[in-house]
């Protein structure tokens, strides 16, 4: 009966999405936008700074002198055998990307309220852009790491050295960016109505550093237990430590390798954070704006 | 005709006060009653409708609140409205900004909001930058702004500043390079939120012949809110009243604005002074009106003469010029009573800003409330004019009186005016 059909809707708003209702064919539409946000977020970051980029190297080499002093030095935790620079620098290199995204990531939405308060765009290219552009600040920081670690081998002293596993590294890079955008969405859409969990998260990321074997070694816990399970594990439930201590094992060759069972765990700890992350951010999405 | 776009019970509900423990228990019960027991909201029901004036005991609200109409592809629709009467609202549910309370909305094509000038706009990047990054904003691929980038740059009249930080613009720049992008954006549903009123007169006239250009010439669909009646009734062709988050009025844009504007102007009370003009459309300004101010009283009779003071100032050579005033009653939303033009007046010599004593004798306006426009020009009914400048909802002045005697009774049938009649016997 229905003559002369009328177009399809295109729009259809409604007050709540669906759980699963996830639009990424919407996200790839605006891929543009994403990468113009990165190149944004790459040229707005040192402007009017006289070092620029160099910032991105100073800042991990004075964070491993301190590192030297206080847990190389006065704590004397050793390193596997591993030149103490060396083995900060990997840690700090791998740490700061990790908790730069995690921090970006998670503010999303209360700094970008006034853009997003103006304009409909898939709010998740925001986040998605954050993680992508920390990337040339991490490659940064991974060109310093690789060229202190030459220096150690034509020097000859380094007692690190490479091996197959060191191939992981786009993965375990690709692990870390996923579990700070899986974390940092997460956050930011439980914090735009109570900004007490801003103050908590804050807190929360502070000490997880120390959680993860950063300024020490895995090994150092082994024989350890606590209640009565080996703290090695305990560790390892935290999911940047597998990630972290293959790539300090692939490049450094210190301690052992924590095992494929635990960089799984890792990888699908980082699926499983991601969907839950994505779900919850898509739902709060809609109506932030209100309580932001 | 095709359906554009269609508003089904929209309502919109908003708490009011600050987030605290309070809204925490809210959640919580919410939740539990919602999810846990399978029942209805309880924070729905309670809402009052957004009357901010009153207050209410409950802390939420409907800035919304069953907002049921459709519009036709094509069509170009103004929304009008007190401040607070949820225009801004709706057009932020329309963008997607923030989601519905209840309701859908179901629209057919791309829809572009233009709810602020320049949204994204990094103040570091240059203007060639900030076009990519509005512009895919907004929603364009890089390609498609590449294609319009030399169209965009000629409309906002930036070209020489084009690869400049946007830091270094003046405001105004700003405003323009923002709504070039804006204008050249393409959706079948253009949602346009006051962005006219920013800029000068030059670029506004510009702003509006494009989106004149975007609704006529393009068919496409238009809604526009925004407080100036004259652009309102310029682009639209139907309109619609909303007050305290409901629809009033719907209909042509005539008497949408008819409506609105009695019932806004029943609102105005002594105006003895102007120094900031409504205009409508853009002006060349060769006289242009500085200030207007009454010397006349307030409450006067019919036979007393209306008197203001005009401060006008010469933007280039005229050497002669008019007057003209006209007259609206405020109790029929404004509908014109009578105009009147001067005689040319030489510009006096050697100066560029002048005062003028204007009178307007024998009026014979009845009771009532009335609002004065002042235009002027060159030229009168007698012959052809030119306008330079006109002024409107100026002055107001009630007529409560035939010389020294009240005027009792008079009903809006018997006319406006209380001419005088002389019978004699013959």
């Amino acid at each position: 009966m229905n003559h002369n059909q009328e177009p399809q809707w295109t729009t259809v708003i409604k007050p709540k999405n669906k759980l699963f209702e996830v639009d990424l064919k919407e996200l790839w539409r605006y891929r543009d936008l994403i990468a113009l946000f990165i190149k944004r977020n790459i040229i707005t970051q040192y402007k009017q700074t006289v070092l620029g980029p160099v910032w991105f190297v100073v800042q991990p080499a004075l964070t491993v002198i301190m590192f030297m002093i206080v847990f190389g030095g006065i704590a004397g935790i050793p390193t596997d055998g591993v030149p103490r620079p060396l083995f900060y620098l990997a840690g700090t290199c791998m740490w700061n990307y990790f908790s730069e995204c995690l921090n970006k990531t998670s503010n999303t939405f209360v700094t970008n309220s006034s853009i997003f308060g103006k304009v409909y765009f898939p709010r998740l290219s925001m986040p998605i852009a954050d993680v992508l552009s920390n990337l040339l600040r991490f490659g940064i920081q991974f060109g310093f790491f690789i060229l202190i670690y030459v220096i150690y081998a034509i020097i000859g002293d380094s007692g690190a050295s490479v091996n197959w596993y060191a191939l992981l590294f786009p993965v375990l890079v690709l692990m870390l960016a996923g579990l700070a955008l899986g974390f940092g969405i997460l956050i930011s859409s439980m914090t735009t109505k109570y900004r007490d969990l801003q103050v908590l998260f804050s807190f929360i990321v502070q000490l997880w550093m120390y959680a993860t074997p950063i300024v020490y070694p895995l090994s150092q816990t082994k024989g350890m237990r606590w209640m009565g399970v080996p703290v090695h594990k305990l560790m390892c439930l935290n999911p940047v430590t597998p990630v972290i201590e293959t790539f300090k094992y692939g490049f450094l060759g210190c301690g052992d390798f924590v095992g494929w069972r635990w960089l799984i765990y890792s990888f699908l700890f980082m699926v499983l954070l991601l969907v839950v992350g994505i779900v919850v951010f898509n739902k709060v999405q809609k109506s932030f704006m209100d309580t932001v | 005709m095709t359906t554009a776009i269609e508003f089904n019970n929209i309502s919109k509900q908003y708490r009011l006060g600050l987030v605290s423990t309070k809204t925490l228990s809210h959640d919580l019960k919410r939740w539990w009653t919602v999810n846990v027991r399978r029942k209805e909201d309880p924070y729905l029901k309670i809402g009052e409708t957004n009357d901010r004036s009153a207050k209410g005991d409950s802390d939420y609200v409907w800035a919304l609140k069953d907002i049921d109409f459709k519009v036709e592809q094509g069509d170009v629709v103004g929304i009008i409205g007190k401040n607070g009467a949820g225009k801004s609202t709706l057009l932020k549910l329309l963008s997607r900004v923030t989601g519905p309370t209840t309701g859908t909305i179901k629209a057919r094509g791309r829809i572009g909001s233009l709810l602020e000038v320049g949204t994204g706009f990094h103040q570091e990047m240059t203007g060639r930058e900030n076009i990519y990054m509005n512009g895919a904003i907004l929603g364009m691929t890089k390609a498609e702004i590449t294609r319009k980038l030399d169209e965009i740059v000629d409309f906002s009249g930036c070209e020489r500043y084009i690869d400049t930080p946007v830091k270094r613009y003046s405001s105004g720049m700003m405003v323009r390079l923002g709504f070039a992008v804006a204008a050249h954006l393409d959706p079948e549903i253009l949602v346009v939120d006051e962005v006219l009123a920013v800029g000068d007169a030059e670029f506004q006239k510009k702003a509006i012949g494009k989106m004149q250009d975007v609704s006529q010439g393009e068919g496409r669909t238009v809604l526009f809110v925004s407080h100036n009646m004259a652009s309102i009734k310029n682009l639209c062709k139907s309109g619609v009243l909303l007050e305290n988050g409901m629809i009033k009025t719907m209909g042509t844009i005539d008497d949408v604005v008819a409506e609105y504007m009695s019932a806004n102007l029943a609102e105005i009370g002594d105006v003895s002074e102007v120094t900031e003009f409504t205009r409508i459309s853009a002006q060349t300004k060769e006289v242009e009106v500085v200030s207007l101010k009454r010397q006349s009283p307030y409450k006067m009779d019919s036979l007393q003469d209306i008197v203001l003071t005009a401060r006008v100032k010469r933007n280039g050579n005229v050497s002669s010029f008019q007057f003209t005033t006209l007259i609206d009653n405020v109790a029929n939303g404004g509908t014109r009573v009578g105009m009147a033009y001067s005689d040319v007046i030489a510009w006096p010599e050697g100066k560029d800003e002048a005062e003028f004593e204007v009178r307007i004798p024998h009026h014979h306006l009845t009771k009532g409330k009335y609002i004065l426009d002042v235009w002027t020009g060159i030229g009168d009914a007698t012959s052809s004019c030119k306008y330079y400048d006109a002024v409107y909802d100026t002055l107001t002045f009630e007529v409560e009186a035939i010389g020294d005697k009240l005027i009792n009774e008079w009903y809006s049938y018997w006319g406006e005016s209380v001419y005088p009649l002389q019978v004699t016997v013959v």
